[in-house]
Formats: structure tokens, sequence, C-alpha cells
């Protein structure tokens, strides 16, 4: 029981990060239509950007958590204006393969500055160690990274659903046309809302920061398992892309826990089959097919 | 709603058909096509032009499903590579002349495409690119995992070069290659054979307009697998002499990146030319093969940015291009009244 409870602690702090990203993916694509190849590249970035602020500024994780998200925020809104905004008119896969090139450049650009190796990063004392709840002992950093992206997603789902940003950013994502004719400038939210999601893939990289290998390679397998998480989800779905990035963590750890070899390949099983059952995706509508 | 990413073909061969000059054409280029293959292998060093004609193969075969159907496949490492693996294992084990190892590569390689094309196809458009990646990086672990079989990190390490005991075959990459490259020309001509069959013609309906092609009857979905299952086995025609040329098998052949790079040669070539496959290969096997010599090794560095370049600036390719470029002025000739408005095949503008 208490093995077991520690995987489910271990999957759901893996399934955070898959959550955060995940929710910026499809907010992202939502609103522009765009499916971002660079997302896990931008995961990467956030965990290295946490990783050199500690190391240079000493900017612990807590300063890191608001940090790096602003810093990614800003550089999203860049990479939106310079590359993505020419390309939205056209088919997404243009998109998805402009962003597909400029994770292979900012990849290797991380990798030629900080070279292959891991750089270290330490959270802070109080989150390191083990806590003793009701008998169990758990690591304490893993609970606190659920509990906090728990906290940023009910965040994200308020602000979507009590402001009028939030109003706006919703119907663009599922009725752009009737948004338009109702008077609503759907242009002048594209621009932050990918600087939106680029933050949220960058806060799930600090987060990641010191539970996984900080590598400039980190972004990669990461990014084709979003792209599994939100095709389990439903990519039209925000509440979709949550769940399943909670659900794809915990098939990760319990997968690693008692049959390793699998762990990665049971993913994509899960994959195909909501593809087989539900090709819309678990919390996917037929409609929201481009 | 934008379906496809370039639908210029069917428009371009309609114009080709009406100004009549499309055949004697259609004989130069084969003929200088066909003279450029043998002579590369004095031009440049002989392994080098093996793996442009094969990545040429690679790129035709995802041409076919990019260009004619419509279908993003980021997924094709998959087959290049369990071909390349296939292809290897045959060879090591078996003892038979490599062409037949290849041909079990292939054959493989489809029978592994038929469930991913399955289950890809109820997905199009960007989802169907991203469950094809998605499979790809799954069958990347298998390949990672049963490194009982594929000798995991390390690859398939010393893949002989069987030829009927003909020696200069085995030993010399430069007869190699002429002994090689008569699978890979069956291939290409195969490609070409299938984009224009009445079979090719329902995928390029099925690319332009898919609610349409299906009111007229057609089964869409068993036409993308079919075209899905035939790309993958050209593709492994590629892999598996790829193989046998390096006579080594790495894991990279199944990563993601691979199956980018064949995109970027695609893409550079031009979407939808089938030619536009063997200038994109060219280019960027040089490229690749100019960068690793002379020291250099950020060479993702160098692709994405001509990703990015491409995309931006120059979405039609190389051929795409010449192509448009050729149409507009055979237009202009023969009716000197019309725009080049009226060429201009709807290529991907917005």
């Amino acid at each position: 029981m208490n093995a077991v409870l520690q995987y489910a602690v271990q999957g759901l702090a893996a399934g955070s990060f898959y959550a955060l990203a995940a929710l910026g993916l499809a907010i992202i694509f939502g609103v522009l239509g765009v499916v971002n190849f660079a997302h896990g590249a931008f995961y990467m970035l956030g965990a290295v950007t946490a990783a050199v602020l500690l190391d240079t500024l000493g900017l612990t994780l807590w300063w890191s958590l608001l940090a790096v998200p602003v810093l990614m925020f800003v550089f999203g809104v860049v990479v939106e204006r310079l590359f993505v905004q020419w390309l939205l008119r056209l088919d997404p896969l243009y998109n998805f393969l402009l962003t597909f090139g400029l994770t292979l450049v900012l990849v290797e650009l991380v990798k030629q500055k900080y070279g292959v190796s891991g750089l270290p990063y330490k959270p802070p004392g109080i989150l390191q160690g083990r806590a003793e709840l009701a008998g169990v002992v758990l690591p304490r950093y893993q609970l606190f990274v659920f509990l906090f992206s728990v906290a940023i997603c009910v965040l994200v789902w308020l602000l979507m659903t009590r402001t009028r940003v939030g109003m706006i950013v919703r119907a663009s994502t599922e009725k752009p046309e009737l948004t338009r004719a109702l008077g609503v400038n759907v242009g002048r939210w594209v621009t932050p809302v990918f600087g939106f999601g680029v933050a949220l893939a960058g806060l799930a990289g600090v987060l990641a920061a010191p539970f996984r290998a900080i590598t400039a390679d980190m972004g990669n397998n990461f990014a084709i398992i979003l792209f599994a998480v939100v095709v389990i989800g439903g990519l039209g779905s925000i509440v979709g892309a949550v769940v399943a990035g909670f659900l794809v963590g915990l098939v990760e750890a319990f997968g690693q826990a008692y049959a390793p070899t699998f762990a990665q390949i049971l993913i994509f099983v899960l994959m195909a089959l909501i593809i087989l059952v539900r090709p819309a995706g678990l919390f996917g509508r037929e409609e929201a097919t481009r | 709603m934008t379906q496809s990413v370039v639908r210029q073909t069917s428009v371009t061969e309609a114009h080709a058909a009406i100004v009549g000059s499309g055949s004697r054409r259609r004989w130069i280029l084969l003929a200088t096509g066909l003279v450029a293959a043998l002579a590369l292998p004095w031009l440049v060093y002989p392994p080098v032009a093996m793996d442009i004609a094969a990545m040429a193969l690679f790129a035709i075969a995802l041409d076919i499903l990019i260009g004619y159907t419509g279908l993003l496949s980021f997924g094709h490492s998959a087959f290049w590579g369990s071909s390349a693996y296939m292809t290897g294992l045959i060879a090591t084990h078996y003892g038979v002349p490599f062409p037949v190892a290849v041909v079990g590569g292939a054959v493989f390689a489809m029978v592994l495409a038929l469930p991913i094309a399955y289950l890809s196809v109820r997905r199009s458009g960007i989802y169907f690119a991203m469950v094809t990646l998605a499979f790809g990086q799954m069958v990347y672990f298998v390949g990672y995992q049963w490194s009982g079989l594929t000798g995991g990190e390390n690859g398939l390490q010393g893949v002989p070069r069987r030829f009927f005991g003909i020696e200069l075959v085995e030993t010399e990459s430069f007869y190699f290659y002429y002994a090689a490259l008569p699978i890979l020309l069956l291939g290409m001509w195969a490609a070409w054979r299938i984009v224009h069959s009445p079979f090719g013609r329902v995928l390029v309906a099925i690319r332009d307009n898919t609610p349409r092609a299906r009111a007229l009857g057609y089964d869409v979905e068993k036409y993308k697998v079919i075209a899905f299952v035939l790309s993958a086995g050209l593709t492994g025609l590629a892999g598996g002499v790829f193989a046998i040329s390096h006579g080594f098998v790495a894991l990279t052949t199944l990563h993601w990146t691979t199956s980018g790079e064949v995109v970027l040669i695609t893409l550079l070539g031009g979407i939808g030319t089938l030619w536009g496959g063997i200038l994109g290969a060219f280019l960027v096997v040089m490229l690749a093969d100019y960068l690793a010599s002379s020291g250099f090794d950020g060479i993702d560095l160098v692709t994405g940015t001509v990703f990015v370049l491409v995309v931006l600036l120059f979405r039609r390719g190389i051929w795409g291009t010449v192509h448009h470029q050729w149409l507009t002025w055979l237009q202009r000739r023969t009716s000197p009244r019309r725009t080049q408005a009226d060429a201009d095949p709807a290529g991907p503008r917005p």
C-alpha cells in the first residue's frame, strides 16, 4: 500500500509537468490553431534558465517560479512576432514545421553553451527530504510539485471562467468566427496567448529542474509525450489536457515501477487505444478537429 | 478549411496536359536524371552517393503521402529504421544476397505500417502528424529496449554485404553503388506509377476534397491506409539499402530527428513534385557531409535554420519554384493575354 501511494505521488508529480505544459499547448492551439512543436524546447529552456539564475544570481526556486515564467512570456511574444505570426493564416502544418526547426536550433544552442551533461539544481531546504503523512512517508518535493501545479491549474481555470479575458479566449477557441462576428478582436489576443502558453511550459520546466536531469535534450521526448497527452485528452479541450497530463504521469510512474522496460511504450499504447475507441480524445469533440 | 500542405500537382498536371509538351520534357528529364544517378559516384565519395540515392527514395516515398494524399507523416523513421534493422538481421543471420535482405526489410516495414496506418488515418491534418510522430517514438523505444535483437544503443554491428560472391561489389563502395542503384530506381519508378495511376488520382482527390471523394463512394480511409503502407514499403527499400551500405544500423535511424530530416528534404525539394526529393536529398546529404568533414558539430543548428527559412520564405521548394516559373512562362507564350495569376496553381499562399 505504501509503495503504491509513493508511485502515485511520483506519477502525479511527473504528471504535473505534462499537465501544465499540455495546458499551455492546448490554449495556444485553441486560439492560434498552432501545434507548437517547440513546447518541449520551451520546457527545457525554463529548467535551464532556473539553473542559470540559481548559479549566477543565486535566485532560489521560489524566485525562479516567478521570474522564469515572466522571462518565457517575453520570449514567447518575441517568437510569435518574429516567426509564428507569418504563417497563422496558412495550413497549421506549416507552423508545426516551423516550430520543429526552432526546436532543433534552440536545443543545439543550449547544447553548445552548456554541454550535454546535466546542470545541477537543488530545491530549497524545506522541500528536501521526506514528509510523513498519516503513517506514509512521501518525498516532500513531489508533494509540493503536485499541489503547486494543481493550484496553477485551478488559477488558470478561474481565469478562463471568471474573467473577461478568459471568456474571450474560450470563445475564440470554440467558435472563432462567431466571436469575431460579435465584435471581439480575436487577433489582439493571439500574441499574449502564445506568450502565456510558453510561460506555462517554462513553469513546468522550473518545477522539473530539481527533479529531472537538466540537459539540452530533456525537452525532446517530453514534447512527443506531450503530443500523446493532448491526443489522449483531446486537443481542443483544456480540461482534457490537464486530466490526460496527470493520467499519463501515473501510467509512466506505475509503468516504471512494475514494468520498467515498457514504461515509455505504455503511454503510446494508451494513446493507440484512445484513438481506437474515441478518436477525438477523452474530452474532445469531433467538431474540434481541424 | 485548409486541407493539405500543397495542392498544386493536379493543377500543374492539367496545365501540362493542355500544353502538350509534357511527354517530351519527361523523357529529357528522365534521361538527365539517369545520367546524373550513374555519374554520381564519380563526382562524390561513393558511400555519400549511396546515402543521397537512398535518402532520395525516402523523400519520394514520403512525398506520396505529403504531396499526393495530403497526410504529413512525422513518423517515417519507424519504417526507415525498422527496415534497416530487419535487413541487417536477415543479412547477418541468413547469408542471403543483399537485395533479398532489403526486400525482406521492406516487407517488414509494410507489415509494421499496417496497424500504425489503420490507427493514424482516423485523424487527419495536424493530428495525423502528431499521432505518427508518437508512434514513431514508440517504435524507437521498442528498438532501444529490445537490445538483445537490435544491439540497443550500440546498434547492429557488422552487417555483411553479400552479392552472389562478386567480390568487387561486396568490398568496394563504388561497385556496390551500381549493384544497389537498380533497387532504388525501381522504388522511384514504383512511386511514379502509384502517383500517376487511377489509384493516385483518387489520392489527389482525397487530398483536395475529402468529403467529395467520400461522397463519390471512395473508401477514403482504405485509400489512405494503402497509400501509407506503400509509402512505408518504399521507405523500407531505401532504409534497407542504407543499412547494407553502411554495414551497421544505428539507433538514430529510428529517431524522430530522422523523420524531421526527411520532411525537410521533401519540403526543400518541393512537396508534391517527386523530383524535388532527389534535389533535396542531394543538397541536405552534401551539406551534412561537408559540415561533418569540416569539424562543425552543430549540424542541427544548420538543419533547423534551413527548416525555418524554407517554411517562412520558400514553401514551394526548389523543384516547385522551378516548375511554377516554367508553367508561368509556358502560359505567357501560349496565351499572352492571360496574367500570371491564372497560372498560379493554388499554391501554399495565404
